[in-house]
């Protein structure tokens, strides 16, 4: 049933008897798998990919790099749980190549929200060796969704 | 000025489309749901717009070839080779249209003499009967059945010979119906054909939005390949209605005389188009089955809704159309289209539309967002409760 998985990857707003008609499964069947992934966490949630620029609220995302001493035993897993256990930290990525190792991305509600996490929770854990913070300017895409509101066609009317 | 005097008799004897009156009330209507324009909802994919915008910026804005650029006729014959086991030679049997329905009027215009028949199964799409006219040709309305899913049969072939038919129009995957002809239904109308002159204009436009089985041309039978010009296009399998690219494929010496018609008509198809079409048929395959998925899903929704509501329908398995029978409301399709669009703001197109045979049924286009599919089944099935209250107190 990845196929179901992927179409609510792309859209987890279909019902099941949508999703049936897609994945070409009985209703029942859709309803049980769903409950199968989410019990055994394949699917982890449901979210909505929000534009916050186009509300009055402030929103400040970035992305830093942090390069760590992995604990012998147990690699990098320790000292990325003890990252992502914060709940400023909306996702944590062990990367490849040399410069860093862990790829963590923070939202907070200002610049200066964002700086102190920086400063004073993430930095001075005793296996990070060094930061370097990137805050995203702007959002183009997301999941592939498009920020930038995208012109459409106007459609008239025509018989085909 | 007598314009009525002055004007081709002709173009005055053919009948325009019926339901311009429909589209002036959708066009001011604001939050209407749409299942009635018979286009795919996808933008043409980044690619291949990237592939017209490119060439634009080099500057290739001249004429190509009359028959199109060589390149892209090269292009053409191995898709059909690859994707439908179709073999045609570039160089002499291919001419790039603009769009499919310049070939269907090319080919029409080039077979016709004044007084040949052209047998037109119905309902299908509504250019085939006017064109062949403007030909010189008379069209002959062949209906078909729903109890056959709208397929072609060998008997209704054959009843609708006669010494004049000139030409059979197959315009399979079919719009309005979603009908399709598998290879077995098509080895039954080689078998009339075979040993006649017939001639066989496969529309062939919907070839890639086939379900659950690939496309079989006529021109893939033993015999039929020497009788049969393919019409195909980009419009349909790759999004690019706008860019108006379809092409012709058939024996040489019928396409040198459309080639020639062509060149006097046309001189050559868009140049930017082409290049884009270039790109569609070397690296779109990919774009062809994640839309074909897409619209398959929706079409499994939208038949499995439709007769939960109560519409009996056949499964369609081509084209994005799924064709109702309505004659249970009582309601004639185009009062039932009309009284729909006014009630639930949902706009559908009537049967009758797509010629004789089309009465009792309507045309819902499943080419849009799943969104608007759920929320048109939920408009339907409330319009057909009040339709049924209201019926029962008169």
């Amino acid at each position: 049933m990845t196929k179901l998985l992927q179409l609510l990857e792309e859209d987890c707003t279909l019902t099941p008897e949508q999703l049936a008609s897609m994945a070409d499964r009985k209703v029942e069947e859709v309803k049980a798998a769903i409950a199968k992934y989410e019990q055994d966490k394949v699917i982890l949630g449901y979210k909505a990919i929000v534009d916050w620029d186009r509300t009055e609220r402030e929103a400040v995302t970035a992305l830093i790099e942090v390069k760590v001493t992995p604990q012998r035993g147990e690699g990098f897993d320790r000292v990325a749980e003890r990252i992502y256990q914060y709940d400023e930290v909306e996702s944590v990525y062990l990367m490849s190549g040399g410069a860093y190792d862990l790829i963590v991305i923070i939202s907070g509600r200002t610049l200066r929200e964002v700086a102190e996490f920086v400063g004073q929770r993430l930095a001075p854990l005793e296996d990070v060796t060094g930061t370097a913070t990137h805050f995203i300017l702007r959002k183009y895409k997301e999941k592939h969704l498009i920020f930038p509101k995208q012109e459409e066609q106007k459609r008239e009317w025509i018989f085909v | 000025m007598n314009y009525e005097q002055l004007l081709s008799r002709r173009i005055q004897e053919v009948q325009p489309s019926g339901i311009r009156r429909f589209f002036d009330i959708l066009e001011e209507m604001k939050d209407a749901i749409s299942l009635g324009i018979g286009e795919p909802d996808f933008v043409t994919p980044w690619h291949i717009r990237d592939a017209g915008v490119y060439s634009l910026e080099k500057g290739f804005t001249k004429y190509t070839a009359n028959a199109g650029m060589s390149e892209l006729r090269r292009e053409i014959a191995s898709y059909l080779s690859r994707r439908f086991d179709l073999h045609y030679d570039f160089a002499s049997q291919i001419v790039v249209t603009v769009g499919g329905s310049e070939g269907i009027d090319l080919a029409l215009r080039c077979l016709l003499n004044p007084g040949d028949e052209v047998i037109v199964p119905v309902p299908s799409f509504v250019c085939y009967g006017p064109l062949a006219s403007m030909a010189g040709g008379t069209p002959v309305y062949l209906e078909l059945k729903a109890e056959n899913e709208f397929r072609l049969t060998p008997e209704e072939l054959k009843s609708a010979i006669t010494p004049r038919t000139k030409l059979l129009v197959l315009p399979f995957p079919c719009n309005p119906t979603g009908g399709t002809m598998d290879r077995a239904d098509l080895e039954a109308i080689a078998g009339v054909l075979r040993g006649t002159d017939i001639m066989v204009l496969s529309d062939e436009i919907y070839a890639e939005l086939t379900y659950g089985r690939r496309h079989v041309s006529l021109a893939n039978l033993p015999d039929m390949y020497e009788r049969t010009v393919v019409v195909n296009g980009f419009s349909k399998s790759h999004a690019m209605t706008g860019w108006r690219m379809g092409y012709l494929c058939g024996p040489a010496p019928l396409i040198r005389q459309m080639l020639k018609l062509h060149q006097f008509g046309i001189m050559s198809a868009p140049t930017v188009s082409q290049y884009a079409a270039i790109e569609a048929m070397r690296n779109g395959d990919r774009d062809i089955e994640r839309m074909r998925d897409e619209y398959d899903g929706r079409r499994r929704y939208l038949v499995e809704g439709l007769r939960r509501i109560g519409l009996p329908c056949f499964e369609p398995k081509g084209a994005f159309y799924v064709f109702p029978d309505i004659r249970g409301t009582g309601l004639p399709s185009d009062e039932f289209c009309e009284r729909f669009l006014m009630e639930e703001k949902v706009a559908v197109i009537a049967g009758s539309a797509f010629g004789p045979g089309g009465e009792g049924f309507v045309r819902c286009c499943y080419a849009t967002s799943m969104k608007d599919i759920a929320e048109a089944l939920t408009r339907l099935d409330n319009f057909l409760t009040n339709l049924k209250k209201k019926q029962a107190r008169a």
